[in-house]
């Protein structure tokens, strides 16, 4: 779930015709001041983070003057909170607050519907207001093919005992909160608490938005930069890991960091997994072998051998493992030679010197693990290809095994460079990247294993060369998959005359960050 | 017997152009499955693994005959409008594939469903495959596989994790047991039909002697399998595995999402509520084919 900073979700009630303070958000004190200046009343300054609970944190602050606003916001900038560093506060006027209440839409899962959930206690936490006064709590679930016209709030809100105008006035927020809640794609949209004030109106003091993953291509204008749940910004490794899946619909890819460097006497691992369940289960298995993870990656979903070769790459860039293991459900439908290629040529790149332990069962997986035995003996690092039939338990112990017998060697990382192509090099683009091959090395091979390996028909044999059996265009709209078996096949066949190139914006200069920290 | 698809299912691929939907239309007929015929609008006319290709739903069923069920396969922004045409054609039964459809998308399909009395499995879905019958979806990625990894029998797999039905339905072959159908009931917090569902039609379907089932962190389709055993609607032994053990808890939903689960939903309420209710718990995927020994043993099941 991607959430909303309060203001972002405040500018979308405001939008939808709900009530919100006058304010504006600020990042310098100088801006802070200006803003209590403009408002004209005393007001509040609220940091601009993820969580909740900002006032316990002294996230919460009230002023009178701009001055004191200036002071106050000097402190409160760049302050630190759990993982966030605070960049902007949200300046808005006091309201004189008569009465909290809580407003929400949800989505029941089971009922496949969305439930709106209205309580006339508000303020604190929503579960304890369900624990200690049921009584105060109504929940609807919705028909989306109505909706939740003002009329059906007014009768639900009627039964708590509001009257008047506003029953009126809570009515109308409600079903305006379903609105946007709807139009935003909101996996959750709550306002708490939903003020009464003196005068008796009727505003959203806070609100936490948070907005479907899977829609946020539908809603360019929120500027969400990672659509995926976290309690802390992005790392620069995530974004970089972010950016890949994104241009890259084939399969899917997700990439978290538990910690941005791994310390080298802890016993972290570079973790690769395959499928929700499937990692889940071989997390288990490394953790409780006294291993911790560096990251939580998987690649599923049938990816190509590109993105796969993409996340063991970013995750080669985490220096201070001492492992590197990848594991699914060992039952995989997709096809286990693109991990297995992928794997194999970010390893051959880096000459990784940590072992590895891949357990890559399923679907082809006997070619999968024949890949990774015919290229072991180009890598330093001991390397050792597992299927269906070996437990993660197993495939752990493994690991555990070789890291100790290796002498616990710690993953450095590789510098990276652009690759610059044997001057008259044929190539041709690709989806994400390009294949460039050195014809003037085919000359004297005899058996051109490039064209054979490639069993997608791209390549061709011309002249004694291999040069594509398709148009420029279908090749570069995906006709090549990228499955780098023929870079792969000319590797061994000793002359390394084909190179894929397969961008990852922004990694080479991070390695250069974490090489020149030593 | 088997639940949701066998042999004579007719079977739609909607999306049978498209680089999935081609590789799956294979795999579906290489298995046995009645594919029937395909949909892509605008390459009506075409063939697909030797299955008539249409422009509309309509216009397949107009041409084909009756259609039981369509297995879905074109891009996530477009699920929600051939789920809805298959629906508004009156197909019974869908199968959403698709990862990363949007959560809204997939509570309208819900509504439409349910106004015209059809079933959906998925989104985010590997299918359904019940042994030497049929496979909808892509359950074993080639026939080949598919037909060397699962063994006919009396065990109902349903799991919440399409890698792991694989995987336990495997290890269950390898250890001489069979099964009656498979079930990925998908990935997303809002399935067309969860575990609960998938229960129910285990125990109505007579081939079926007992269950297990692979249940994950968040939300409440295990909690609602224990309630159903407590109410006796399900009397058939299931064997539970519920994986996110090691998982953080509480990361997954927003504050008021606990008003849904109601401090259920964590791997140790799952446990305790299914041990209680009387369900087998395995410890580890592993232990999967060792418990199912026991509770037959136990129940006279061989
Ligand atoms: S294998 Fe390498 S050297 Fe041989 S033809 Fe292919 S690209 Fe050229
Ligand atoms: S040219 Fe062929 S073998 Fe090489 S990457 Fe493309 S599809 Fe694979």
């Amino acid at each position: 779930m991607a959430r909303l900073f309060e203001y972002q979700g405040k500018q979308i009630l405001k939008e939808t015709g709900i009530k919100v303070p006058r304010g504006r958000v600020v990042e310098t004190p100088e801006e802070a001041a200006r803003a209590v200046e403009e408002l004209g009343t005393e007001a509040v300054l609220k940091i601009q983070v993820w969580l909740k609970g900002r006032a316990e944190m002294g996230g919460v602050r009230f002023v009178k003057t701009p001055e004191e606003a200036e002071r106050v916001a000097r402190e409160l900038l760049g302050m630190k909170v759990k993982n966030f560093v605070v960049e902007k506060l949200l300046v808005e006027e006091k309201l004189r607050i008569q009465r909290e209440l809580f407003a929400g839409v949800v989505i029941d899962d089971y009922a496949k519907k969305p439930l709106v959930v209205f309580s006339s206690m508000g303020g604190t936490g929503i579960e304890e207001i369900a624990r200690e006064h049921p009584e105060a709590l109504l929940t609807h679930h919705v028909d989306v093919l109505e909706g939740f016209p003002e009329y059906r709030a007014r009768g639900l809100l009627s039964r708590l005992g509001f009257k008047g105008k506003l029953l009126v006035k809570l009515s109308s927020t409600l079903s305006r909160l379903y609105q946007a809640f709807r139009k935003y794609d909101a996996r959750s949209a709550e306002i708490n608490p939903l003020v009464v004030t003196e005068e008796g109106e009727v505003y959203a003091a806070d609100t936490h938005i948070a907005v479907d993953d899977y829609a946020v291509y539908r809603h360019p204008e929120l500027g969400i930069e990672i659509a995926r749940e976290f309690d802390r910004p992005p790392t620069e490794l995530e974004k970089i890991a972010y950016k890949v899946e994104e241009n890259d619909y084939r399969g899917t890819f997700y990439f978290f960091q538990m910690v941005e460097r791994p310390n080298p006497e802890e016993n972290y691992i570079g973790f690769h997994g395959a499928g929700g369940g499937g990692s889940m289960m071989s997390m288990d298995a490394v953790l409780n072998r006294g291993f911790k993870i560096a990251n939580f990656t998987d690649t599923s979903g049938n990816p190509p051998a590109s993105k796969v070769y993409r996340a063991a790459k970013i995750i080669l860039s985490q220096p201070g493992i001492i492992g590197y293991f990848a594991s699914g459900s060992g039952v995989a439908s997709q096809e286990q030679f693109n991990s297995a290629r992928g794997l194999v040529k970010a390893f051959l790149e880096d000459q990784i010197e940590i072992p590895a332990v891949l357990r890559l069962g399923g679907n082809y997986e006997e070619k999968a693990i024949e890949i990774l035995e015919t290229f072991s003996k180009f890598i330093p690092g001991k390397i050792e290809g597992y299927g269906r039939d070996d437990s993660p338990e197993f495939c752990a112990d493994r690991l555990k095994e070789l890291v100790e017998k290796g002498g616990r060697k710690v993953h450095r990382v590789k510098p990276m460079t652009d690759y610059t192509p044997p001057e008259g090099a044929y190539s041709f683009k690709t989806l994400t990247g390009r294949v460039y091959i050195n014809h003037s090395l085919c000359a004297r091979c005899e058996a051109r294993p490039c064209v054979e390996a490639c069993t997608y028909g791209v390549l061709k044999v011309e002249e004694g060369k291999p040069v594509l059996a398709i148009s420029e265009e279908d090749a570069a709209k995906g006709k090549c998959t990228e499955c780098l078996a023929c870079e792969l096949a000319c590797y061994l066949e000793g002359e390394r005359a084909i190179h894929i190139d397969l961008p990852i914006p922004g990694l080479k200069e991070y390695r250069e960050k974490i090489i020149k920290e030593g | 017997m088997a639940i949701l698809i066998d042999e004579k299912t007719r079977v739609l691929v909607q999306g049978i152009t498209g680089r999935e939907g081609r590789a799956r239309t294979k795999l579906m007929k290489g298995y046995g499955t009645n594919v029937v015929a395909g949909v892509t609008p605008g390459k009506g006319g075409q063939e697909v693994e030797g299955v008539p290709v249409f422009d509309s739903v309509y216009e397949a069923i107009e041409k084909v005959g009756q259609i039981d069920a369509s297995a879905i396969f074109v891009p996530a922004p477009l699920v929600k409008a051939a789920a809805l045409e298959a629906i508004d054609a009156g197909i019974k039964l869908l199968l959403l594939v698709p990862d990363r459809v949007p959560i809204h998308d997939v509570l309208d399909i819900a509504a439409h469903a349910e106004r015209r009395g059809a079933k959906f499995i998925g989104p985010n879905t590997l299918g359904v495959l019940s042994p030497g019958r049929a496979v909808l979806g892509m359950i074993g990625g080639r026939p080949e596989t598919a037909k060397q990894w699962f063994r006919q029998g009396d065990i109902g797999v349903s799991s919440r994790s399409g890698g792991i039905t694989s995987a336990i339905s495997y290890y269950l072959s390898r250890a001489g047991f069979g099964l009656s159908t498979i079930v990925h009931v998908g990935g997303d917090a809002v399935v067309g039909l969860p575990h609960p569902d998938v229960m129910g039609l285990f125990e109505q379907d007579p081939q079926t002697k007992m269950m297990v089932m692979f249940g994950e962190i968040g939300t409440t389709q295990e909690e609602r399998v224990a309630e159903m055993m407590e109410k006796g609607e399900i009397t058939k032994p299931i064997v539970a595995f519920i994986g996110g053990k090691a998982a953080k808890e509480g990361t997954r939903f927003s504050h008021a999402g606990a008003i849904v689960e109601g401090g259920r939903g964590s791997y140790a309420s799952k446990v305790e509520r299914l041990r209680r209710a009387g369900a087998y718990i395995a410890e580890a995927l592993m232990d999967i084919p060792r418990v199912v020994a026991e509770v037959r043993r136990k129940h006279g099941l061989d």
